[in-house]
């Protein structure tokens, strides 16, 4: 036997609080995670492969459209590279609950500008050369089943089709890979010649690769220059700040989440401690005999402190485990609406340390008071 | 038969509030080494008071208390806290055996005190086990085993270390006439032929007459102490 051993058995003491509270703690992780990654996804996620892109909105808000002859004035200038145009799309497939990112996308610039969204060259050609044709995000094909000149029908909530219609159909022309979940791009040629005359030439907001990353703040005072006195003026940004843009226009993402992981540790704290400071209470003599018969209060103090430790770094391992565990169903489902979803595994450590400071945080008391506890009175409590 | 205890003007108060309660008035005791010593008196003479000294759990307020050569009351907690580890064994009236652990692991406690291996630890546990009379329930917990049981682990929680001194709360307190003739027999014995000194808080004259001597202790003193040759020891060993 060692200490270890007296450690377990005394978390195993009452089988049923300690694993509430273990189970509680695996909870507070696992939302822990959630959130991290949803918080990052909004105001953090700096992708080294987007820190060459500008995003070329409209000035006055995210939902006003731009015309789509934009695209060929800034494709025109030398501080770009590649530009091209989205469109939020919207709809559901099938049932109102299957819904994902839709964009109407020039095949050909789109992934120019995204490069790492990998896609087959004859994948492109079909996308390209089909005009009813459609690509899928892999896991958006895995979830759906779709497979290569598969026919799909999107439900339109926004843009009903020329002949009013709000079905539009279109045929799968393969996958390509996407690192933010489901997305399914359309061809944009299609949707502005099919949709009804109002959503005609324009486009939701355009994405560009500069050509001298250094000097992009250059190029977005130049591009917003260009369209200042027009009738739709522009508002460029990187596509980071973009990013956090969008975000606070639900709200602070990246505040929300932190006021709800505080509630939820300072609930956690508040039950983790109770039940630290209820064990304690109960092993007063217990810890009163260890002393007797020779283990010294530090001794004592540490075993205490271990064992609040071990139950939080366990709840931790455990919730952080089945986060990372889950995270392709999370980036499937999430992942097409916020960007990224990604919970790393330095999330995870942040997450196992701040498991560690719980366990020493609650533990602290009952260890405190392991270590001052008097054996003779102790004992004549117990 | 050379001294093993050595109490020496002892006092102890302890305070309640603003109020300081003597319990222990300098107190004199000599213990041989060998010696089976029972500590009699009423509620609140100070007899727990005195045995929580011997046994370095408590400090004398004043006064002088050696066992076995090391001045209890001029060293720190930390090394009395050693001491008490190799040197005396405990064994209370509720037994206060770990509830989570086996009778075995029980017995085994004080040796992860020592560098004792693994292996080592689990053959002296099993051996103390043996002189207790329990060895086949070693794989039991405190609450799947009697009364009697549970303070026949306890004793063995107290002879694993070989100390060379028992103390014992009330040890029979909180059990039946014959399970505490047994209890008491097994003393005894520890003390006849393991050569272990005993000293035994006890309200029970019957427990009393297994000891040597008896000691009678009222209002924190010391009476005179009577000896009985015929309580297990053919040389009457002494207490002055």
């Amino acid at each position: 036997m060692r200490l270890l051993t007296l450690l377990g058995a005394n978390l195993l003491r009452k089988p049923m609080r300690t694993s509430l509270t273990f189970v509680s703690l695996a909870i507070a992780f696992l939302l822990f995670m959630l959130l991290k990654a949803v918080s990052e996804a909004f105001s953090g996620g700096v992708s080294l492969q987007g820190l060459d892109r500008i995003v070329i909105d409209s000035k006055y808000s995210m939902t006003d459209n731009l015309p789509v002859s934009y695209v060929r004035q800034i494709r025109s200038l030398d501080e770009i590279e590649q530009v091209t145009n989205m469109s939020w799309f919207g709809g559901y497939y099938m049932e109102p609950r299957n819904t994902f990112a839709t964009y109407p996308v020039d095949p050909e610039s789109y992934f120019d500008v995204f490069r790492e969204q990998a896609v087959a060259a004859e994948t492109l050609s079909r996308f390209r050369n089909i005009r009813v044709s459609a690509v899928a995000s892999e896991a958006l094909a895995a979830q759906y089943g779709w497979k290569l000149g598969d026919a799909i029908h999107i439900v339109q909530d926004i843009f009903p089709l020329e002949d009013g219609s709000w079905t539009w159909q279109f045929e799968i022309a393969g996958t390509f890979e996407y690192a933010g979940g489901q997305l399914l791009l359309i061809n944009y040629d299609y949707f502005n010649e099919a949709v009804v005359g109002w959503a005609k030439d324009q486009v939701g907001w355009l994405v560009g690769r500069v050509a001298d990353p250094k000097a992009v703040d250059d190029t977005i005072r130049m591009i917003d220059s260009m369209f200042e006195n027009s009738s739709d003026p522009t508002r460029t940004t990187t596509e980071d700040e973009y990013r956090r843009q969008f975000a606070s226009q639900v709200g602070d993402v990246g505040m929300i989440s932190s006021m709800i992981l505080m509630a939820v540790f300072f609930t956690i704290i508040l039950l983790t401690g109770n039940t630290a400071a209820q064990a304690f209470a109960e092993r007063v003599p217990e810890l009163a005999v260890m002393k007797t018969l020779g283990f010294s209060d530090r001794s004592v103090a540490t075993l205490v402190l271990a064992e609040a430790v071990a139950l939080c770094v366990g709840g931790g391992v455990v919730g952080v485990g089945i986060a990372l565990l889950l995270q392709p169903v999370f980036t499937a489902t999430l992942g097409g609406m916020i960007g990224s979803f990604d919970m790393s595994g330095w999330t995870g450590a942040y997450a196992l340390g701040l498991a560690s400071l719980l366990g020493l945080t609650v533990g602290a008391y009952p260890a405190v008071a392991a270590k001052r506890l008097t054996i003779v009175e102790a004992l004549r409590e117990g | 038969m050379s001294e093993l205890i050595r109490c020496a003007n002892v006092c102890k108060d302890y305070v309640r509030g603003a109020e300081s309660i003597r319990v222990l008035r300098n107190v004199d005791l000599s213990v041989e080494d060998g010696a089976f010593v029972a500590l009699m008196g009423p509620s609140g003479s100070g007899k727990t008071t005195l045995l929580n000294l011997i046994g370095g759990l408590d400090s004398p307020t004043s006064g002088e208390i050696e066992v076995d050569g090391l001045r209890l009351d001029a060293v720190s907690a930390r090394c009395l806290a050693r001491w008490r580890a190799g040197s005396v064994g405990f064994v209370f009236q509720f037994y206060n055996l770990m509830p989570v652990l086996t009778a075995e692991r029980n017995v085994e406690l004080p040796l992860l005190l020592t560098g004792l291996s693994r292996s080592e630890r689990r053959r002296n546990a099993a051996l103390a086990l043996d002189i207790v009379g329990l060895v086949d329930r070693g794989r039991h917990k405190p609450g799947e085993l009697s009364g009697g049981q549970q303070q026949r682990v306890a004793i063995a929680r107290a002879l694993v270390s070989d100390p060379r001194l028992l103390v014992c709360d009330e040890p029979t307190g909180d059990l039946d006439r014959e399970t505490a003739d047994e209890i008491l027999a097994l003393l005894q014995t520890l003390n006849r032929d393991l050569g272990k000194t005993i000293v035994m808080v006890t309200h029970d004259p019957r427990a009393a007459d297994h000891a040597v001597v008896t000691l009678h202790m009222d209002k924190g003193k010391l009476v005179a102490p009577v000896h009985r040759a015929d309580a297990g020891s053919e040389d009457a060993r002494s207490v002055a």
